[in-house]
C-alpha cells in the first residue's frame, strides 16, 4: 500500500528561504538548494516550494532555484505561489518541477484549473485551498475559502470548492487551515476529514503542526494522504527521519 | 569506457528530470543525449524510453516523430529502459481513451485500476500516486543493491497485464497485484519513476548504466 507522505515546505522570497531555517551543519541556511538537499537526505517524500516573492522583477529567481534543486534532488518537487497562467506552469515544469500548486488564480478564474489539467495532466496540478472556519460554536461546521493570507473572505464554501476543483481535474488538494497556520497546536483535523470525505483525490494537510503527534493525528483523525510542515523541520526540532520513525511507531505506514 | 545513453524525446512529458538523474549516475565521460532522432537512438549504447500522459497522445507522438521502428529495434538490440508510459506502450492494447493500440512488443492489455477500499479500510485513490513497495521476483542485475520491497514513486491510473507472466520482474499491490517492472533479455521497463525515487531510483538507474547484457 501507499505510504503516507511527509512533505517539508520552504517559503522562498527572491530566491532565499525565509522564516529561517536552523540546521547547524548547513553552510547557508537561506539557500533553498542546500535546505532541499538536507531534507532529501533526511528522507522527505516530496518538497514543496512556496514562492512568496512580491516583486515581479525577482519572480524569475524561483525558476533557477527549481532548476538547481531538480539537478541534484531526485524526489517529487512542487512549486506554488504566483502560478497564474499556463505559461507559469510550463516554465516550472520545464525547470524540473513535477507539480505546481494553484491557489488564488483558481479562486479568481476556476476555469484556469480545468485548462491546466487538460493541458498538462491532472498529476501535476495541485489546488491549494486556504480555509477558515466560519461557523459559530454549536452550528454545523462550515469553512470558507480565504485569499490574501487568510484576510479576504470569498464566500466560497470549502467543501463545495474542493469538489469543484476535483471535478475540474485537480490531481491533489493542498489544504491549509488558516485558523491553525503558524499556531503549532495541530491541524484542523475536522476540516481535513470533511474535505477527504468529499473528494476522491489525495489531500495534503497543512497548517498548525507543532509536534510529531500532530502529524499522526493529521493522518489518523484527518485522514490525510500526506502531511506538510515547515517550522518543526526548519528549526531542526525534529528531523524528517525522526518524524517518520515516530509515525511508524504509531501505526502509520511511511517510507523509511 | 565512455558510452552514449540516449533519452528518447517525443514531446510527452518533461524529460529533464530523467536526463538529470541519468547524468547524476553516469560515468565520467558518458554522454547523456535527449533526442527524437531515430539514427542517434540506434547508434547509442543504451536507450531510456520515458513517457507521460494519455496512451493515445503518446502513440500519436511516437508516430509523429517516426519513432515506432527505432523504439522497437532498440528494445530488441541494446540495454533499454522503459519508464511509466514507456513501459505501458510496449504492450499491444490499452483500455485508455476508449481503447488504444500500442506498440505491441508484448501481448497483453493495459488496464485501469479498480479503485475501491483496501483490506485495511483505506480508499484506493486513482491515480495511484506516491511511494509504494516494489517486490522483486528475480535477482535481475537492475535490482543490484536495492533492498527487497523498497518503495518507489508512482503516478499512474493504468497498469500493465502482460500475457506472459514470466515477463514480470517485480510486482506492486494496489487493489490488484500488477507487474511494476517487466524484463526480458536486454529490456527492462518499470511503471514507477526511478528519476523521482530518491536513493532506490538512482541505484536502479546506476545499475542500468552499468548493465552488461
Amino acid at each position: 500500500m501507499l505510504a503516507k507522505r511527509i512533505i517539508p515546505c520552504l517559503d522562498v522570497d527572491a530566491g532565499r528561504v525565509v522564516k529561517g531555517v536552523k540546521f547547524v551543519d548547513i553552510r547557508d541556511a537561506g539557500d533553498p538548494v542546500e535546505v532541499a538537499r538536507r531534507y532529501n537526505e533526511e528522507g522527505a517524500d516530496e518538497i514543496t516550494f512556496l514562492d512568496i516573492t512580491a516583486s515581479s522583477d525577482d519572480r524569475e529567481t524561483i525558476v533557477h532555484v527549481v532548476e538547481q534543486v531538480a539537478s541534484e534532488v531526485f524526489i517529487p518537487l512542487t512549486v506554488g505561489g504566483g502560478i497564474r497562467k499556463a505559461d507559469d506552469i510550463r516554465r516550472m515544469l520545464n525547470a524540473g518541477a513535477d507539480k505546481v500548486a494553484i491557489n488564488t488564480a483558481a479562486v479568481f478564474n476556476p476555469e484556469f484549473v480545468k485548462e491546466a489539467t487538460e493541458r498538462f495532466g491532472s498529476q501535476c496540478i495541485v489546488v491549494a485551498i486556504d480555509a477558515k472556519q466560519v461557523s459559530a460554536e454549536g452550528e454545523p461546521m462550515r469553512w470558507e475559502i480565504f485569499t490574501h493570507g487568510g484576510r479576504k473572505p470569498t464566500g466560497l464554501d470549502a467543501i463545495e470548492w474542493a469538489k469543484r476543483m476535483s471535478d475540474y481535474g485537480a490531481g491533489e488538494i493542498l489544504l491549509t487551515s488558516m485558523d491553525r497556520d503558524g499556531t503549532k497546536i495541530g491541524f484542523d483535523n475536522k476540516l481535513t476529514r470533511a474535505i477527504v470525505e468529499a473528494v476522491p483525490i489525495p489531500v495534503i494537510a497543512s497548517g498548525g503542526v507543532g509536534n510529531l503527534d500532530h502529524l499522526v493525528d493529521g493522518v489518523k483523525l484527518g485522514g490525510a494522504d500526506a502531511v506538510l510542515a515547515a517550522s518543526i523541520f526548519h528549526f531542526a526540532e525534529y528531523s524528517i527521519g525522526e518524524a517518520k520513525q515516530f509515525m511508524q511507531g504509531q501505526g502509520v505506514e511511511v517510507r523509511l | 569506457m565512455t558510452q552514449r545513453i540516449t533519452v528518447i524525446d517525443y514531446g510527452m512529458g518533461n524529460l529533464r528530470s530523467v536526463a538529470k538523474a541519468v547524468e547524476h549516475v553516469a560515468g565520467e565521460g558518458d554522454e547523456v543525449l535527449v533526442t527524437d532522432d531515430p539514427a542517434l537512438i540506434l547508434t547509442s549504447d543504451r536507450v531510456v524510453f520515458p513517457g507521460q500522459g494519455a496512451a493515445r497522445d503518446c502513440m500519436a507522438a511516437i508516430s509523429d516523430h517516426h519513432l515506432n521502428k527505432a523504439i522497437l529495434q532498440a528494445a530488441h538490440s541494446k540495454p533499454f529502459l522503459g519508464i511509466c508510459m514507456g513501459q505501458q506502450v510496449l504492450l499491444d492494447f490499452s483500455e485508455e481513451n476508449g481503447g488504444t493500440q500500442l506498440l505491441g512488443l508484448y501481448k497483453g492489455h493495459v488496464h485501469h485500476f479498480p479503485g475501491g477500499i483496501a483490506p485495511d479500510g483505506e480508499a484506493m485513490k486513482i491515480p495511484h500516486m506516491g511511494w509504494n513497495r516494489v517486490h522483486q521476483l528475480s535477482d535481475h542485475p537492475l535490482w543490484h543493491q536495492i533492498p527487497q520491497d523498497s518503495r518507489f514513486y508512482f503516478v499512474h491510473s493504468y497498469y500493465v497485464d502482460p500475457e506472459r507472466k514470466d515477463l514480470a520482474a517485480a510486482t506492486t499491490d494496489y487493489g490488484v497485484s500488477f507487474a511494476s517492472a517487466i524484463a526480458e533479455n536486454n529490456l527492462f521497463a518499470v511503471q514507477f519513476h526511478p528519476e523521482k525515487s530518491a536513493d532506490a531510483g538512482l541505484q536502479l538507474l546506476k545499475n542500468f548504466v552499468n548493465w552488461k547484457v
